[in-house]
């Protein structure tokens, strides 16, 4: 049996691990609600982008935009999204498998990938995996602001514009519960139609103004940016409530683990004192 | 009581304003446009202004927008409101950036990156290691 000096060193380091895992706990569940409230503000935006996206495509333009039209591909564009920090359980592995499940598929249909990733564990994660990764953006820190995502989601348009993409996807953890934060790999490009609302079936149009053109160039683009960045903004919330699960998991292991620990000590020492007793009263026998 | 239709302002970061009004004016790209229910639908980019939303009673509410689009439909309008500046310069300096980035970060073999690459060597390190403990604790006994 091991001394009871080191037992004690032991119990003493997952004690101290213990308030460290505690702490990041409770960080993490503060900064849970502030992402929450910040996911729940910038989806209006999203909501209104996404149903005037749906009116134009039910407007009959006398131009129609390349995001709308689906054309053969050859070669498709994947945004990732992951954290910039780890210790937050299987958040980041769980949505890496599901981006590399639908790479293979791609890759069984002969097509190539570009990626841009968001994040510094998809850019260490694809760097070792070896994929093209076109661009890379990180430390956007817990409030990101939509600029700051412009640059990403440029490349990937104008690649897209250039014709060097014909797809776009975006792969991010989607919010359902504080337990639950699923994978997902969604097409932004090109833009697929919303179900049809009533009043909009007859043949109408917008007026534009200046053009169609260059308010269409600029309503896709923000349409893009919004949904890359509520992505970016959910992915968030996801990680903060993965990490806050993930320590608290480890601060209860702790305990037990300072448990079993503690009467394996009690043990020792007894075992001890017995020991030293019995040499004593031995001793004072045989005088 | 007046005719009203349905005004939503919205910025990629938050809410702004939902409510009924009798008149929006607008700062579009090519002069200030007023807004009465009914109105035809129409897409147009707006320039950094102010909105102004009439409410039913004559009240009347401001909004600073420093950009954005704003689509009109007969009884609803849309602000999707921009809070970053923008221009095409200034986007296109934003691509190049995340570009170098990535660049950097595939060819820098020394990047704090490397993690990963770490955290594998230190694990056969200690795995060495405990094999020739193991060794030594056979072979002294």
């Amino acid at each position: 049996m091991a001394g009871a000096k080191e037992i004690r060193t032991q119990i003493k380091s997952i004690q101290n691990t213990q308030k460290i895992t505690k702490a990041m706990e409770m960080v993490a569940a503060s900064k849970m609600r502030k992402a929450q409230d910040r996911m729940r503000a910038s989806r209006p935006y999203a909501e209104k982008m996404r149903n005037v996206v749906a009116h134009m495509g039910k407007a009959h333009p006398e131009y129609k935009h390349p995001y709308l039209i689906e054309r053969e591909a050859k070669r498709v564009g994947l945004i990732v999204i992951s954290t910039d920090r780890g210790l937050c359980g299987g958040l980041n592995i769980n949505l890496f498998k599901s981006a590399i499940s639908s790479m293979q598929e791609w890759r069984g249909q002969n097509l190539d990938i570009d990626l841009a990733v968001i994040g510094t564990k998809a850019m260490s994660f694809f760097k070792r995996l070896g994929g093209n990764v076109v661009s890379e953006n990180s430390h956007l820190g817990d409030t990101p602001r939509v600029e700051e995502l412009i640059g990403s989601v440029k490349v990937m348009l104008d690649a897209y514009n250039e014709g060097r993409i014909d797809r776009l996807y975006i792969a991010n953890n989607v919010f359902v519960n504080t337990m639950t934060q699923n994978p997902a790999v969604e097409q932004l490009l090109p833009v697929v139609g919303d179900e049809c609302d009533e009043n909009l079936k007859h043949h109408w149009d917008y007026i534009y103004e200046p053009d169609a053109k260059s308010v269409m160039d600029g309503l896709l683009m923000r349409y893009i940016e919004s949904l890359v960045y509520q992505g970016l903004v959910e992915n968030i919330a996801c990680e903060m409530a993965a990490r806050m699960v993930a320590m608290k998991a480890a601060s209860d292991n702790a305990g037990t683990l300072i448990d079993e620990l503690q009467l394996v000590y009690n043990k020792a020492r007894q075992a001890a004192i017995t020991q030293e007793l019995s040499e004593i009263v031995s001793g004072a026998a045989a005088v | 009581m007046a005719i009203t239709f349905h005004v939503d302002i919205v910025s990629a970061e938050a809410e702004i304003f939902s409510g009924k009004a009798s008149m929006v004016f607008a700062p579009a790209e090519m002069g200030e446009v007023g807004i009465a229910p009914r109105h035809t639908p129409l897409l147009t980019r707006l320039k950094a202004g102010e909105v102004r939303v009439q409410l039913e009673g004559k009240e009347e509410q401001f909004f600073y927008v420093s950009g954005g689009m704003l689509e009109i439909q007969p009884h609803v309008v849309t602000v999707l409101a921009d809070t970053a500046m923008r221009a095409a310069d200034i986007d296109e300096a934003a691509a190049q950036r995340v570009k170098a980035r990535a660049e950097k970060a595939m060819s820098d073999k020394k990047s704090d990156f490397d993690y990963a690459k770490a955290q594998a060597e230190l694990a056969e390190a200690v795995a060495q290691l405990r094999a020739i403990q193991h060794i030594r604790d056979k072979g002294g006994r």
